[in-house]
């Protein structure tokens, strides 16, 4: 198995979140899952909007903290969460539908759903370094989130 | 001879709230039955823990059991049964559409399918008369916010609506910031009437004739302006702060809304979902459309959180239109209100 060290990336404006995001699109695959740690206005619903576009999906990409799960279609499905209504109630809303499912889950505060999340992830975090600037660090977890992680850096490299 | 009146059972899971209500003639309430989980929403500190399939599941029959025997009514007496087809988390949607189903089967009674907003737009016609078109409808809460024309019943075009958080997902997020307890919104309404708006917040415009909103980056606002007053050593009167965030989104809200009733040239507004409970939202508006004639209408808090009685209120609409959902009928987690 290949073991890729953790990606970093400087990001200087949310435009650069959103690039970054369309960027790692394109390497994804169903059952791709990406969780998504960082404090309120971060940026993990602007990265996500970054997926969709690279996944090819037109709908505006809106934050679902009220609703939990939105559902997009693209080149391939997104599903995209916000767990932080679920703390402290350890609910399985039927994960693993959507880990296991055709499409690419993200899920935003995903510590709080721990014991839920599948063995093979890209854990994403973004923190804030000033009004606009952020910091971005993937780390792959398992086979798959690791050979993602190194296709990404190639790229990142030859780019 | 007297037409026999219409009587509707609405069924609404699509979210945190398992609910049933008979309505008569698409007007008039009989029945509003609410299984809510404020108390554990509050136990548990801003949180909402019920909402698994499991917990519609333990009440549905109950909600329902209890409409049917306030309003006194029999499922013979039923015209039809109105239910939430979409949007919302899949796993709750199935329990009022399986409900529905089985009783609408069981019963011979025909079936009606609702999208979620309808029903918000249509808890207004329970208080007063929605007969002015063309009528635009600002839908307001935790997981909306849209510009809404409707140019006759049961016809939607969203004209606006939020690229990013909704507005009530806006007033809660910043009231996890200020540290209040849930749910924010009127913690946040009720500071701001103690404040003044003199801290500079943006406000979000977008481009010169868009109807859409956006109030993500309001949000950064406020958390950056406590982040850097904190950094300097500056106390922040949380107040003014409530009271500048307040005064941001509703000067969007009123003005966009207003704008878009002159383009459309509609003759009733309406106003709908959880945040329309916003004392100071109301009361802008109601100054905005005074001697406009342009009529506004707000309903009452108790018709603007999640209910079945607007659903039945929306699905005596599609079934005065002859629509009928079959035994195909499944939740729809992404329905979408143009397409509906």
């Amino acid at each position: 198995m290949i073991e890729v060290e953790q990606l970093q990336f400087r990001l200087k404006s949310p435009e650069e979140t959103v690039q970054l995001g369309a960027r790692l699109a394109e390497h994804l695959e169903p059952g791709d899952v990406i969780t998504l740690e960082g404090d309120l206005g971060a940026g993990k619903t602007t990265f996500t909007k970054g997926l969709a576009k690279g996944l090819h999906i037109n709908r505006v990409v809106k934050s679902p903290t009220f609703t939990i799960i939105r559902e997009y279609k693209g080149r391939l499905p997104l599903y995209h969460m916000d767990v932080y209504r679920l703390e402290d109630s350890d609910e399985d809303l039927g994960f693993d539908e959507y880990f296991e499912g055709e499409g690419v889950t993200v899920v935003e505060w995903a510590h709080l759903i721990k014991d839920y999340l599948p063995e093979d992830r890209l854990a994403i975090t973004i923190r804030l370094i000033d009004e606009d600037e952020r910091e971005m660090t993937i780390e792959p977890i398992g086979d798959r989130a690791n050979s993602v992680c190194e296709e990404f850096r190639n790229e990142s490299i030859s780019d | 001879m007297q037409e026999k009146d219409e009587i509707i059972l609405g069924i609404e899971t699509s979210c945190d709230e398992t609910a049933a209500a008979i309505v008569k003639n698409g007007t008039e309430l009989l029945s509003n039955v609410v299984a809510s989980q404020i108390e554990s929403h509050k136990r548990f500190g801003g949180v909402v823990p019920e909402i698994a399939s499991r917990h519609h599941v333990e009440q549905i029959t109950i909600v329902i059991e209890e409409a049917m025997k306030e309003a006194d009514v029999e499922f013979d007496d039923l015209s039809a049964i109105a239910v939430t087809e979409g949007p919302g988390l899949v796993g709750a949607l199935l329990i009022g559409v399986n409900s529905a189903k089985a009783l609408a089967l069981a019963h011979s009674i025909p079936l009606v399918s609702v999208h979620h907003i309808a029903g918000h737009i249509y808890a207004n016609r329970l208080q007063e008369p929605m007969e002015e078109f063309p009528l635009l409808a600002l839908v307001v809460s935790g997981g909306h916010t849209e510009l809404i024309l409707m140019k006759e019943h049961g016809s939607y075009e969203i004209i606006g609506e939020t690229r990013d958080d909704a507005a009530g997902e806006a007033y809660d997020k910043v009231a996890r910031t200020l540290k209040l307890p849930y749910p924010g919104g009127p913690h946040i309404d009720k500071m701001a009437a103690e404040g003044s708006p003199e801290i500079d917040l943006p406000r979000a415009w977008l481009e010169a004739d868009s109807f859409d909103f956006s109030f993500s980056g309001l949000k950064s606002a406020v958390i950056n302006t406590l982040h850097n007053a904190k950094q300097r050593g500056i106390e922040i009167n949380p107040n003014d702060l409530a009271a500048s965030f307040q005064e941001s989104v509703i000067e969007v809200l009123v003005e966009k809304t207003y704008r878009a009733a002159r383009e459309y040239g509609v003759k009733q507004v309406v106003v709908a979902g959880g945040v329309a409970a916003n004392k100071g939202l109301r009361g802008r508006l109601t100054d905005r459309f005074a001697n406009t004639g342009i009529q506004l209408s707000i309903p009452p808090l108790w018709l603007c959180t999640d209910n079945a009685a607007m659903i039945a209120a929306a699905g005596s609409i599609e079934y005065q239109k002859g629509k009928r959902a079959d035994m195909k009928l499944n939740g729809n987690p992404g329905l979408e209100l143009e397409a509906f």
